[in-house]
């Protein structure tokens, strides 16, 4: 959920945009991070962990800790706690370590 | 190949202030900063700073960012590079960063390493649930990206941090079911504390958490008292509803950059791990690096930003810049030091430090 009001804070979102994730057409504002923007929506779950498939989320949100590695546009391993959405952007799911094509 | 006097590695409060100091003493740098903006985490500290006037002390994290940051753009002697990742110092001082998945050389003729700290983590089962979190990225999510973690927060650990959050995750709108701390006092300081009381927040100490639990993400944790040797009590088991683990149980020294270059290095707990062995004018034990900020020890937003000027005026002294000025420069800098580590709740902080001098003067610098 986004923060409508602040007692200290604005927040300039920029303009709203379209993404894809596993597919499915999300919005989001072109400011946001990937996470930011599902995080919004209410999907906190990122991947799946490489050996007991256990859901992935967010942890460190400054690119530290690879919790938060997603497939982007084909690409995996991508930090979706520092990667800004694009209009069109294909998110998914990453399970384990990606497939490098 | 960029050639450059002095390189700085990361953009937070320690990188900007060593940036300004080093350029006022006639130095040309260079700041890599591997988010977009520099700044560091003061882009998410909505608090007001304490300290004396000289650290900024009464204004916002997020306001003193933009000032270091103005300073630092409007001076021609520092250029800055943003999404520039530093990912390696080769030992003839070479370094290589990343910007663009391009990499890009670097010649610099001094480094000051400012590349702060990483949130440490709990061990516990269920720790790996999305909706747990570091406390710096529920800072970031809030405060930055304007997003909520979620609706309820347990948060772990009554330290400055988890207390300055619960009341930040107030100010937007979610509730803190409770704030544990597995020592048997509060850690942070008591102005922070009672602020969240005020708000009807239980801080309970000698708490910790036992585990978390819920199907794909966070729906609750147990918690349970702990006894004077921090051993789970059986039978104070107690489940809190909540769909956001918070946990604030302090970070250590991102010190990959020092190891690589060579610098000696010392595991010293009170500063939170391992970290360069400096001497005064936070030189490390490899010439041309320097540091400053949390990667030579945790430590607050306020003394990074002494630091970096220190560091700042050490090295661009090194290079024959401010010879009859830096001196009386560094001087102030360290006397800003000591006076912000006086306090009571800087012992630890104090006996890191000096665990650190005792190394390096048996031979380490």
């Amino acid at each position: 959920m986004r923060i409508e009001q602040h007692p200290i804070l604005e927040f300039d979102r920029k303009e709203k945009i379209t993404f894809f994730f596993n597919g499915q057409e999300m919005e989001g504002y072109a400011s946001e991070t990937i996470v930011a923007a599902l995080h919004a929506a209410g999907v906190k779950e990122l991947g799946k962990s490489p050996e007991l498939h256990r859901p992935r989320g967010l942890f460190c949100a400054i690119g530290n800790c690879s919790s938060c590695l997603m497939v982007v546009d084909g690409q995996p391993n991508v930090r979706a706690c520092v990667v800004k959405i694009k209009p069109g952007m294909q998110v998914e799911l990453q399970s384990g370590k990606g497939d490098l094509k | 190949m960029i050639n450059v006097e002095i390189l700085i590695v990361g953009g937070g409060p320690a990188g900007l202030c060593a940036a300004n100091a080093a350029a006022d003493l006639g130095a040309s740098v260079l700041i890599c900063e591997r988010d977009e903006i520099p700044g560091g985490q003061l882009v998410k500290q909505t608090h007001k700073f304490f300290g004396s006037r000289k650290q900024y002390a009464g204004d916002r994290g997020i306001a003193i960012g933009d000032f270091l940051l103005d300073e630092v753009i409007n001076d021609p002697k520092i250029e800055v590079m943003p999404d520039t990742t530093v990912i390696g110092i080769y030992e003839d001082g070479l370094v290589l960063a990343e910007r663009s998945e391009e990499i890009i050389k670097i010649n610099p003729r001094k480094i000051i390493i400012a590349t702060g700290a990483a949130e440490k983590f709990l061990t516990f089962p269920g720790n790996d649930l999305p909706g747990i979190y570091g406390a710096g990225a529920v800072q970031t999510l809030m405060n930055v990206a304007g997003v909520i973690p979620g609706e309820r927060v347990l948060m772990v650990g009554a330290g400055n941090i988890g207390l300055i959050v619960s009341y930040q995750l107030a100010q937007a709108g979610v509730e803190t079911a409770a704030v544990i701390e597995g020592a048997p006092t509060i850690g942070g300081y008591l102005v922070h504390a009672s602020k969240i009381q005020r708000l009807g927040i239980p801080v309970r100490t000698g708490y910790t958490i036992k585990e978390a639990y819920g199907d794909g993400k966070v729906e609750g944790a147990v918690i349970c008292r702990l006894d004077a040797a921090w051993n789970m009590i059986e039978g104070s088991e107690e489940d809190i509803k909540c769909d956001t683990i918070c946990l604030a149980v302090g970070l250590t020294p991102l010190t990959e950059l020092c190891w690589q270059a060579g610098c000696e290095m010392a595991f010293i707990r009170e500063l939170s791990g391992h970290v360069p062995l400096i001497d005064k004018y936070l030189q490390t034990t490899n010439p041309k690096i320097y540091v400053a900020g949390d990667v030579s020890g945790v430590e607050e937003a306020s003394s990074a930003m002494v630091e970096g000027r220190l560091a700042g005026y050490s090295a661009a002294c090194s290079l024959g810049y401010g010879l009859d000025t830096a001196p009386s420069l560094q001087a102030g800098a360290m006397a800003e030091l000591d006076e912000l580590r006086a306090g009571p709740m800087s012992d630890r902080i104090r006996q890191g430090v000096e665990k650190v001098e005792k190394m390096v003067t048996k031979g380490g610098v």
